[in-house]
């Protein structure tokens, strides 16, 4: 039987995993390329920060064990809480990056929860768009505010399954499912895996795709949870396009024959 | 003499100096970095022809780890 190719394109481009990671939170630059290795992640997230002005020259850097030309780096804005800091991190890291448009943008409201400002993230959005940057959009789970983020021409739609770093997997797969259906970007998950049935969980609702940090790098044993995250979207990509079976409420259907059987004993 | 803000730091330098020399005093030749002078953007290909001045704030960046 041959199969359609399953293609996962951001951007016009096309990725074989559909696995997006952070490089944040790691022990050193050896685990962080290990796990990024064993997640099979082809775009992985990188912070802009001021560069250490005591930093002894011949540092090892970040670039060193993950070459942008083995990479997709996507620059975020992490840690920015209005629209103004988090174009003008961006437009660094364009400058940084020799020109890469692709970035991801997230807007802060709270320091607490993290949870993002829709607001400045809107305001973020539109000059970014038309500065010609290939926005994928943090956000939460409104389907409104996502409809609005898609018509202001973001290539990617990200809301969060719960809070950033929190782990608490997918707390409303009701509204994931209502942008997945009225989408015609991508949508990931963006923030809340905690482990893989979370990742499994949001492919098999239709997501495109699922970005994380926390759940690999927190890990006990980040390298093989990054498998395990391989795995895990694999499978669920698969179960989506495989179609589940239908629920089936308040009764059984066996398996088995019904015919056949051996008498029973009088 | 040039007093510079560079990431938030004070820092004092003879001129004239161009933003290639302050990357390279800084120790950062031959690094990724992206450089803003007084908020705006200072394109790789302007570093050399670009001579700072006194008073100038300006942020250094990199990549780091992130998520």
């Amino acid at each position: 039987m041959t199969q359609t190719p399953d293609l996962f394109q951001i951007a016009g481009k096309t990725y074989g995993s559909r696995l997006l990671v952070g490089t944040g939170k790691y022990k050193d630059f050896t685990e962080t390329r290990a796990a990024i290795d064993a997640s099979g992640a082809e775009i992985v997230t990188v912070a802009i920060r001021r560069v250490n002005i005591g930093q002894t020259a011949g540092e090892p850097s970040l670039l060193d064990y993950l070459p942008p030309s083995e990479f997709t780096y996507l620059p975020n804005t992490a840690g920015c809480y209005s629209s103004d800091d988090a174009i003008r991190t961006l437009r660094l890291a364009r400058e940084l990056l020799d020109g890469h448009p692709l970035v991801k943008l997230e807007v802060l409201g709270d320091p607490n929860t993290l949870y993002p400002n829709v607001r400045e993230t809107l305001k973020a959005a539109e000059v970014l768009v038309k500065e010609g940057f290939d926005v994928m959009v943090y956000t939460s789970d409104d389907p409104i505010i996502a409809r609005e983020l898609e018509q202001i021409g973001c290539c990617a739609i990200m809301p969060l399954a719960s809070l950033i770093g929190s782990g608490m997997g997918i707390l409303n797969p009701w509204n994931l499912r209502l942008i997945i259906e009225q989408s015609k970007v991508p949508v990931l998950v963006d923030a809340g895996v905690g482990t893989a049935s979370d990742a499994a969980i949001g492919m098999e609702l239709g997501c495109d795709g699922v970005l994380m940090n926390t759940a690999i790098a927190g890990a006990r044993d980040p390298i093989r949870m990054a498998r395990a995250m391989k795995l895990a979207v694999e499978a669920g990509r698969e179960a989506y396009l495989a179609g589940r079976m239908p629920k089936k409420l308040y009764s059984a259907d066996p398996s088995s024959p019904l015919a056949g059987m051996i008498a029973s004993k009088a | 003499m040039l007093q510079l803000s560079i990431n938030g730091e004070a820092r004092t330098f003879a001129g004239p100096l161009t933003v290639t020399a302050l990357i390279d005093q800084l120790g950062f030749t031959g690094r990724r970095v992206a450089l803003e002078r007084n908020g705006e953007i200072v394109p790789r290909s302007q570093h050399a022809a670009t001579e700072l001045a006194d008073g100038d704030v300006v942020e250094m960046v990199v990549a780091v780890g992130g998520g």
